[in-house]
């Protein structure tokens, strides 16, 4: 042992924390406050209707999205979680992670777009996105606790700053991806540098940056048990609870609502990248049925 | 890979054959300035500009490599407004980081672009964006297309940046798609066409945007071969259309050939000769250039100026039949060409009718002239010299639009220029208006009285 050798880590870190906790705590509280309203905007929309209203919305998204058969396994996946008295707890999660995975979205884009215009930024972001991602979650909640106490918003923050990363890094990579001669042909016709990312650059990586937002979401369900841990609502909250009181039943009936509604975002959000959608191949193909009709009518016509 | 014989190149060469004087090199070609570049260095590396500056000394590629990799070195051309410039270089040798200099693409280590009145080096990102807008487009080598948008939508994109308004730039959109021949498929997504036909769309996007110079990097090289030849074809037919400047890129020296009104031969960066295809195929600046352009099919590119040799075996129509005689002994031939005023070929006369004539005592020549001889344009192929120098027993006469006599191409000097072997015996005359035809007639004249 070296006697006397101890990098003081754990007291800088108690001293910046402490820091920001008494200087920025105007900062924090205002962000508390949007992210509690957020979340309780998305949660009195999907909890106030009754449970067959937001199923059969979710059958009509899922339907539109990817046809009756998806539509029909989700209808009976969402009837299942209300047959294990898990509905409210399901939508509590339900909407923390889609004001999560918004914001970490709105953070990660612009971020993975200036990584992929610049080679400097790619090299300061990216040592920083490992960070985020090996870190330990449950260290952010300690930070998270103190910043915006216990509840829903520390849960929130600590699920954004984990699932920040592969929004990052697929962005980056889908912009990066993108053929470096129609970005050429952008600039060699004059376009400017913002024309081009929305003309070309965003279009062209958008199933990479699609593949980014699935795994947003994914990974923000995965925060949930973390999150239920600090007192935010929802599903977690119960697993958490089962595990206190070891409770095999209740942490099954959860623990399975989880599932179902891990399986049902990631089919919808995988079918977002892939281009057309159920629904627009159905539009297409009823307008081309339309287009074709005038050379039909006359043999219809003949034949009465 | 060179020298294919191809029917299409046949036809076109032909089609080029019959045309008159200097149709293809000289008439859309002004004297005005399109594109100059002068002293253009492009280093890709840590510390270029002294590369640059050991370059400027002397140094080679390989001496500067560890400063960084050199792509251009001390580029310098002009380009003509109305021309097509041709840059050929195999890969590797800087043709495509040269031409992304020409608009701004690539920023030059060191020297200047100028398109029109409008610098590109030294600029501000605004001016570079205007001056690409209205002056310069570009056609890439893998098309380029943006693939979420219709034919027409990416054939209108130059026409969108610029500002038109929707409703407009799809009109002239549509216009310059029947122009390249796609109508019919406007609508079309970019993956639904062929390759020649996504080609035609960049063209088109190229053409749409209405610059006065059009930046073609290796156009054609992914298309296959006989679609190549038929954009080559469309290419110089819409060139001499609308007149636009044209900067080729290309590896194919065949494609350098015919579509080049100037070609600049590249290699490791450097520009190792400029001039017309016939210049570089019959003095090549150096071994690299022989070497490159010995496989080229010389019949399709050489064309009769080039290989013809002054015609002796001529008299004037005014002098009679002794003085042909004479000639014809002189230069130890059994014909002789007759010109008129102007050195107008009338035709030729053959030893044995100039002596029967002298014999029955007549003088004049245009009793025994024969005018059915074989007389061909300055510019046609040499392709096409090979049958009427079979069926002629006379040289094949090379005469200009007003039918004057240029030079002649005896059969053993045609052989000579297809086998790449030295031949002219002399030089070409300019012909002097008047002046030489009348000393012609005087000396004939002077003959004929000594011969009476």
């Amino acid at each position: 042992m070296i006697d006397g050798f101890r990098i003081p880590l754990g007291d800088w870190a108690r001293v910046a924390v402490d820091y920001v906790t008494e200087n920025l705590d105007g900062f924090f509280t205002f962000l508390r406050t949007v992210f509690l309203g957020m979340y309780d905007g998305v949660d009195f929309v999907l909890s106030t209707p009754p449970f067959w209203v937001v199923i059969v919305i979710a059958a009509l998204i899922a339907f539109c999205a990817k046809g009756w058969v998806f539509a029909i396994l989700s209808a009976v996946g969402l009837t299942f979680i209300v047959g294990v008295d898990q509905w409210e707890n399901a939508m509590d999660t339900l909407a923390l992670i889609l004001v999560a995975s918004v914001i970490a979205l709105i953070i990660s884009i612009p971020i993975g777009i200036l990584a992929a215009g610049s080679k400097k930024a790619s090299a300061i972001i990216r040592p920083i996105l490992d960070l985020l991602q090996t870190m330990p979650a449950f260290v952010y909640l300690i930070p998270a606790l103190l910043l915006f106490r216990v509840g829903v918003v520390p849960g929130i923050v600590a699920t954004i700053i984990f699932a920040l990363a592969p929004g990052v890094r697929l962005t980056e990579l889908g912009i990066r991806g993108v053929d470096s001669e129609v970005v050429e042909a952008g600039q060699a016709f004059g376009a400017s540098r913002w024309r081009i990312l929305r003309q070309i650059q965003l279009p062209l990586a958008l199933p990479t940056i699609m593949a980014g937002v699935n795994q947003v979401i994914m990974l923000a369900l995965s925060m949930v048990v973390i999150a239920g841990m600090v007192g935010a609502d929802g599903l977690g909250k119960d697993i958490v609870a089962s595990l206190n009181r070891i409770d095999v039943g209740l942490g099954a009936e959860a623990g399975l609502s989880i599932v179902i509604l891990a399986i049902f975002l990631d089919r919808l959000t995988a079918t977002l990248g892939q281009g057309k959608s159920y629904l627009s191949r159905l539009i297409d193909r009823s307008g081309s049925r339309r287009t074709a009709s005038p050379d039909v009518t006359p043999v219809l016509f003949t034949r009465s | 890979m060179y020298g294919i014989v191809d029917p299409d190149r046949n036809r076109s060469a032909f089609a080029r054959a019959q045309q008159p004087v200097g149709v293809r090199h000289q008439e859309h070609v002004t004297t005005t300035i399109a594109v100059r570049a002068e002293n253009l260095y492009k280093v890709f590396g840590r510390r270029p500009q002294e590369s640059v500056q050991q370059l400027e000394k002397g140094a080679t590629r390989a001496d500067t490599a560890h400063l960084g990799t050199a792509a251009v070195i001390d580029a310098s051309f002009d380009v003509r407004v109305g021309e097509i410039f041709v840059v050929m270089g195999l890969s590797g040798s800087g043709k495509s980081t040269l031409i992304r200099m020409l608009n701004g693409l690539l920023d030059a280590t060191s020297g200047s672009v100028t398109i029109g009145e409008d610098s590109i080096t030294n600029t501000s990102p605004k001016r570079l964006r205007d001056v690409r807008r209205k002056s310069v487009s570009m056609v890439f080598q893998h098309f380029a297309l943006l693939p979420h948008r219709t034919v027409l939508d990416n054939v209108a994109y130059g026409l969108e940046i610029q500002g038109w308004s929707k409703s407009k730039r799809l009109d002239k959109a549509r216009e310059v798609v029947q122009l390249v021949g796609l109508d019919g498929w406007a609508n079309k997504l970019p993956h639904e066409l062929s390759g020649g036909m996504k080609q035609r769309v960049g063209l088109a996007r190229a053409l749409a945007a209405d610059t006065d110079v059009l930046l073609m990097d290796e156009a054609f090289s992914a298309l296959d071969p006989l679609i190549r030849r038929e954009m080559q074809e469309q290419l110089i037919e819409l060139q001499s259309q609308l007149g636009k400047t044209i900067i080729f890129i290309t590896h194919d020296l065949n494609e350098a050939m015919f579509l080049g009104d100037r070609i600049a031969v590249m290699r490791d960066g450097r520009i190792v000769q400029i001039g017309t295809p016939e210049d570089i195929l019959t003095d090549p600046a150096n071994d690299y250039v022989a070497q490159f352009v010995q496989d080229v099919d010389r019949s399709r590119v050489l064309t009769a100026s080039s290989v013809m040799e002054p015609a002796r075996s001529v008299i004037p129509i005014t002098g009679g039949p002794r003085a042909a005689l004479r000639v014809m002994r002189d230069l130890q031939t059994s014909a002789a060409f007759v010109i008129g005023r102007d050195r107008v070929l009338a035709g030729a006369v053959h030893d044995k009718d100039a002596l029967r004539q002298v014999r029955a005592n007549e003088t004049e020549l245009i009793a025994i002239l024969d005018s059915d001889i074989t007389t061909v344009s300055p510019d046609t192929l040499l392709v096409d010299l090979v049958e009427p120098s079979v069926s002629s027993t006379l040289p094949i006469a090379v005469v200009d639009d007003r039918k004057r006599l240029l030079g002649v191409v005896p059969r053993v000097t045609l052989l000579a220029a297809l086998g790449n072997l030295d031949t002219t015996t002399g030089e070409i005359p300019i012909v002097e208006e008047e002046l030489i035809a009348d000393e012609i007639a005087d000396e004939s004249a002077s003959h004929e009285g000594a011969i009476a």
